[in-house]
């Protein structure tokens, strides 16, 4: 379809939690890192987690001297009230030196085209955008660059998409996953008020209750039975779209089992398709975890890249990529639908 | 309470039901004292008992009977037979259209339609984003569920002191919040069947798949590609906290019950009746509050004003 002259290197993209896991990403190889301030005005929005003023200078100074570029998510939705701090940290981000935003609201989009006009700009995946006329919306009006699909497009619709679009496409290829197109779930905030879009959090662990009780041991979100483990079963984190439900006298995973993504086997088609950039999930992971994933993608990626014919995953890579994935088991996710 | 000033409007139908029971619904409805009426499938773009002429010509007897009309989009579009449907819903000029995703919203504002509805998966948060999809010509738009009566007041203030021209709010007022959607079919899942070969299960489900809890609660329904809540939101037993804040209240059409509720809406909005409380519901939303929570009227953060 597209011949090698024309294949495109996509940009590995690592999340970068804390300066640790930045350091972590930056030496094992990532072509860029994105990360967030310490608040709601990203989707990741952790006890612990993420940049002040100070520590994000230092993560740009870092990243830069080793020609790894630094994305600042500021991808959850605004409210009235909040509008002066979110506009302030695209300002801020901006006067960092930041590389790249990435947004999803359209009043902080229009905002942020305005005020910095240099400023190159993502759009997040929390803006839902599926098609190329979504993305050739936002690439009108607010001039975004680059746009992240939701994970729940199959490798053909991806391509189809990437064919059409006027601006370059990033997709997820490793770590947590979301069934729902992200952006439009308020799962998390019917059960406990808190929300990816509003939040910056899915399922907080505040909401969390542990409880050993005759049928097992219980784990509950904001009072909700999210699953129930025998004395054997290895228990997971209540994430609302994992748990064991009740549906027409049978009680299993309703939603979603709880496994990760992992599409390191359809790397050579993701690079065929031309795809941009591959974004690795986890910035609520560790520094170890950063290490491990972006040293085997970025193994991966130049290997694909040099002989695309002969690409396989190699077991070792996959062996490391098991050691620290969340739950038991991988999944191709929407890229190919097994479920289609 | 004073007799109240509102448009009625109807939702279109997030279940499947066979064309007969949608045609039939709709016959009733022609008699019902509702203003408006949004029909289309938004959910998924493999339900198709009524194709898009279908729902043109029903159109059309809608507004014989006296009925403003609205065509509305598909939630999730995922490939370019998806979008030429879109096109299609766009290009036909008789009738206003509700955009439910962003290309969609692309393609009206490319046409120069200045009459379009944004709708509540649009994630409009804040006045900047709402005067957004106003330039883009949205003149009515329904906020997220997620969003705060307080929140919903703060953005109207702040639309206002924008100076970007009106628009129209229209809030649902009852029907079960539409909570996620995906591309995978959760009603396919339950029957162990492939979504492109899903033998159309959500026939049989009128008001979809309840899902409970492993201890018995209900908690959510399972609506093909769509999840919704077991507790249907209602804001029916306090509209005097509505009107302030919008021009249209929505009503979204279920299995049963749907014209009881039209006419008690509408003796609310002639003879100020108020309809009675509904503890079965939800509207936690409405106070900041986590979406499942049920204040009583008594107890509403606004009560004691």
């Amino acid at each position: 379809m597209m011949n090698s002259s024309r294949v495109r290197r996509p940009e590995l993209v690592c999340p970068a939690g804390n300066p640790a896991m930045l350091k972590a990403a930056v030496e094992h190889g990532a072509d860029a890192v994105y990360l967030g301030f310490k608040d709601a005005t990203n989707a990741r929005n952790f006890n612990g987690l993420n940049f002040d003023e100070r520590s994000l200078a230092q993560a740009i100074e870092l990243a830069h001297a080793h020609g790894c570029r630094v994305f600042l998510a500021l991808n959850t939705y605004p409210q009235t009230e909040g509008w002066a701090r979110w506009t302030a940290a695209v300002d801020r981000a901006a006067a960092l030196g930041v590389d790249a935003l990435i947004l999803a609201d359209l009043g902080l989009l229009a905002h942020a085209r305005e005020r910095h006009p240099e400023l190159r700009i993502h759009l997040s995946v929390q803006g839902s955008a599926t098609n190329h006329e979504a993305l050739a919306f936002y690439h009108e009006r607010y001039g975004i660059e680059r746009a992240v699909l939701p994970r729940v497009l199959s490798l053909e619709q991806v391509a189809q998409v990437v064919r059409q679009s006027p601006v370059a496409v990033e997709v997820f290829g490793f770590g947590g996953l979301c069934v729902m197109v992200e952006g439009r779930c308020a799962l998390s905030a019917y059960a406990t008020g808190q929300s990816p879009n509003c939040h910056g959090a899915c399922s907080p662990a505040k909401f969390v209750r542990w409880d050993e009780t005759p049928q097992g041991l219980e784990a509950r979100l904001n009072g909700f039975l999210i699953d129930r483990y025998a004395p054997e079963e290895p228990a997971g984190y209540p994430t609302l779209c994992k748990g064991r439900f009740a549906v027409g006298g049978h009680t299993y995973y309703a939603i979603e089992e709880p496994t990760s993504l992992n599409t390191l086997e359809l790397l050579p088609r993701l690079i065929e398709i031309g795809v941009a950039a591959i974004k690795i999930e986890g910035r609520q992971r560790s520094a170890a975890y950063v290490a491990q994933v972006t040293r085997v993608w970025r193994e991966a990626i130049d290997a694909a890249l040099a002989a695309p014919q002969d690409f396989s995953p190699h077991p070792q890579w996959l062996a490391a990529l098991d050691r620290v994935s969340e739950g038991a088991s991988h999944t191709l996710g929407a890229y190919s639908r097994p479920w289609k | 309470m004073n007799p109240l000033s509102f448009e009625l409007v109807l939702a279109p139908i997030p279940y499947f039901w066979p064309r007969g029971r949608v045609l039939s619904f709709y016959e009733a409805i022609a008699e019902a004292p509702v203003d408006t009426v949004v029909l289309g499938e938004t959910v998924c773009a493999r339900r198709a008992e009524l194709r898009l002429p279908d729902w043109i010509a029903l159109g059309r007897d809608l507004a014989a009977a006296g009925k403003r009309v609205v065509l509305a989009g598909y939630a999730l579009i995922e490939s370019e037979s998806h979008l030429k449907w879109v096109r299609r819903l766009v290009e036909q000029d008789e009738f206003a259209v509700e955009a439910n995703e962003m290309g969609t919203v692309r393609l009206l504002a490319a046409a120069g339609r200045r009459d379009w509805i944004a709708g509540a998966s649009l994630n409009v948060y804040n006045p900047h984003a709402l005067a957004q999809l106003h330039e883009a010509g949205a003149r009515r738009w329904l906020p997220p569920p997620e969003l705060s009566r307080a929140a919903l007041a703060h953005l109207l203030e702040g639309f206002t002191a924008l100076e970007q021209g009106t628009i129209e709010t229209e809030l649902p007022v009852w029907g079960p919040l539409a909570l996620a959607h995906s591309a995978r079919c959760f009603t396919a899942r339950h029957y162990r069947l492939q979504k492109d070969a899903c033998e159309f299960r959500c026939l049989a489900h009128p008001a979809g798949l309840p899902l409970a809890t492993r201890d018995g609660a209900d908690f959510l329904v399972l609506n093909g590609v769509q999840v919704l809540s077991a507790r249907p939101w209602s804001l029916m037993d306090r509209l005097e906290e509505v009107t302030p804040l919008a021009q249209a209240l929505r009503l979204v059409p279920a299995p049963e019950g749907t014209l009881e509720r039209i006419a008690a809406l509408d003796r609310a909005r002639r003879f100020g009746e108020m309809p009675a409380p509904e503890p079965e519901s939800c509207n936690g939303f409405w106070y900041g509050e986590s979406g499942f929570v049920y204040r009583a009227p008594s107890s509403s953060p606004l009560a004691a004003r």
